[in-house]
């Protein structure tokens, strides 16, 4: 139970540089590490006490434990697109201090309303 | 005969397109133009044969796994009434916008890659409404938004970089929260499959977990459908876009990537929660009046059309929560199925009338060089054919007869009065008419006001022109789709694939 509750505790943590952060970078930073708690949940849910790694002998004993694979593929998948999405919003992050001069976001506000 | 894989090459072919242009296109000048209208017009003809043969539900099997011990294991492509129509939609404004960006895209440098992201948008958005399991729509999912993050920053300067950021951030929080959605819910069933969570789901008692699951979709897919205490990214995203991208974006993108998911999830893979119904339902209503409220303050063209795209698809929201309501109170069924087709009959009269009067923005800004409503005047005169379109086009938003928007308000207000929410009915018309009045003030101060303003605005040239004129014959030709024969062609297996709820993973679970 208490790797659930630092798992959430962790995406607090992101939640809260997300909401609080002024700087652009800082924001990213703090997304990420959200990303990462839920990744961290999904590798969580497929592990079963004592399991070996997924990898069968054959012929497969009839009692072998072993953790669940499938969360561990979709982990990795959404690694990649953390990835993807990651460098997409820190081009966009350069791109604007080439613009503004300034990695605020106090004062990047041409949009509003 | 089974035509089932014809069902993946509405993911393969755009996909390859998204890989052809910037390889081949860099060997062959001017091929990146023509590939992705060509590829998009197969498309739409595809789609629309498909409709005319109104299948059963069919599945594809990637890799062709078969079920063991009825546990699917491969991964799943879904065609029912639903998918079909949302792919209808999908494939005709594709096309269309892709058509129209041959001149458009002219204002702007490496076009190429607008095309391979336009592509890949397309790709991601057909494989959502395709997917038959969670973890694909995921993808799909991020697929089609990463590419519609870069699409909005396409112009590079300041507006656009910032208006993109702010969709990143806000789009990025929506992702972790569907993907955390999407594994508890694994945690809860062992299982992806659609039908078989909805098949697992359905005898168990509404607990809190699933509360809080529901929960956690609904927030995740309404900010990606950018309805009300969700919107804020969505003026600025979809008024810095390219004009093409925005028609795509309004036009397709939230209801593809936000409203399809949460309707495919809570009448076919939940069982049906009247709370939750109440929810959405007032969701909607809150989109429809307070996204029109914001609408009629603006001056900027694109912004005032944004802020009216949250608001119509507040009407799409409050049909189909409505439909659930009933569904879940074990109402009236027959008014049930009216609003969920008054619904869905607006999802894709809405696609078709903010996708031209995007286009029609994009028209005025390429003949004026602006968006400031204050700064156009004098273009009824000298550019004709955006007139006659964008009249159309507002007079089916604002619901004039005899335009398509007229009919699925109707039908919507109807299901109201019928199911016997007079309030929602009343707010329903209050909406349309604050609709007609912000679009006197676009085609007052755009094309009459000041005739002597914008002398060297043109009309614009072919492509363009093309794009507007089928849309706006479109905004006319959908209102038949009331009339019995075609309703049972188009709309009907649509509403049918909600109303049967549990139907659907029974289905899938015995082909």
């Amino acid at each position: 139970m208490t790797v659930y509750t630092l798992c959430f505790l962790l995406f607090l943590v992101g939640l809260y540089g997300v909401l609080t952060s002024r700087n652009l970078i800082k924001i990213v930073i703090s997304l990420t590490i959200m990303e990462f708690s839920v990744f961290l949940l999904l590798a969580l849910m497929g592990y079963i006490q004592g399991g070996d790694a997924p990898i069968l002998p054959l012929p497969s004993p009839d009692n072998q434990i072993i953790v669940d694979p499938l969360p561990q593929a979709m982990v990795l998948t959404a690694i990649v697109i953390a990835l993807a999405t990651n460098a997409m919003i820190l081009t966009i992050a350069i791109r604007l201090y080439k613009k503004y001069g300034t990695f605020d976001i106090r004062e990047i506000r041409d949009l509003k309303g | 005969m089974d035509a089932s894989y014809l069902i993946t090459l509405f993911v393969i072919v755009p996909l390859g397109g998204a890989f052809l242009i910037p390889t081949l296109g860099r060997l062959i000048p001017g091929l990146h133009r023509f590939l992705s209208s060509g590829l998009m017009l197969f498309l739409m003809v595809l789609a629309i044969l498909l409709a005319f043969q109104r299948p059963e539900m069919q599945t594809y099997r990637i890799g062709g796994w078969e079920a063991v011990n009825n546990i699917p294991i491969a991964i799943y492509l879904v065609l029912d009434g639903l998918s079909l129509f949302l792919l209808l939609i999908i494939n005709i404004l594709g096309f269309l916008s892709s058509f129209y960006a041959i001149s458009y895209i002219k204002r702007y440098t490496n076009p190429h890659l607008f095309y391979t992201l336009m592509c890949l948008m397309i790709a991601g958005m057909n494989g959502v409404v395709l997917a038959g399991d969670l973890f694909n729509l995921y993808v799909f999912l991020e697929i089609s938004v990463i590419s519609s993050y870069a699409l909005v920053a396409y112009g590079v300067e300041r507006s656009e970089l910032e208006a993109s950021f702010k969709y990143q951030v806000l789009g990025g929080l929506a992702s972790i929260l569907i993907l955390l959605g999407i594994s508890l819910i694994y945690w809860r069933t062992k299982t992806l499959n659609m039908a078989d969570v909805a098949l697992i789901l359905k005898d168990s008692v509404p607990d809190i977990f699933l509360r809080f699951v529901q929960l956690l979709l609904i927030v995740g897919f309404s900010i990606k459908a950018a309805l009300i205490p969700f919107h804020a990214w969505l003026p600025d995203a979809h008024s810095s876009a390219p004009s093409p991208i925005s028609a795509m974006l309004s036009g397709v993108l939230i209801k593809a990537a936000g409203l399809y998911v949460i309707v495919r999830f809570l009448f076919n893979m939940f069982p049906l929660n009247e709370e939750i119904a109440l929810l959405i339902t007032v969701i909607g209503a809150l989109s429809m009046i307070i996204g029109v409220i914001l609408a009629i303050g603006q001056w900027d063209l694109k912004r005032l059309l944004a802020y009216h795209s949250i608001s119509q698809m507040g009407y799409v929201v409050i049909g189909i929560g409505m439909g659930m309501l009933l569904l879940a109170r074990e109402g009236n069924p027959l008014i049930a199925a009216l609003a969920i087709g008054g619904g869905l009959y607006h999802m894709i009269n809405h696609a078709v009338f903010k996708g031209l009067l995007f286009l029609n923005a994009g028209a005025i800004e390429y003949a004026t060089g602006t968006r400031d409503l204050n700064l156009m005047g004098g273009l009824a005169r000298r550019m004709p054919w955006t007139l006659g379109t964008s009249f159309s086009a507002s007079m089916a938003i604002s619901g004039l007869p005899p335009f398509n928007g007229f009919f699925s308000k109707l039908i919507i207000i109807i299901a109201a009065v019928q199911g016997g929410f007079y309030f929602l009915a009343v707010l329903a018309v209050a909406g349309s008419v604050i609709t007609l009045a912000s679009f006197m003030k676009f085609q007052r101060y755009a094309f009459f006001n000041d005739p002597g303003a914008n002398p060297e605005a043109k009309e614009v040239p072919f492509p363009m022109l093309f794009s507007m004129i089928s849309l706006a014959i479109m905004c006319l030709v959908l209102s038949l789709l009331i009339i019995p024969g075609i309703r049972e062609t188009f709309l009907t297996p649509a509403v049918e694939s909600l109303t049967q709820t549990i139907e659907y993973a029974i289905k899938i679970m015995a082909i």
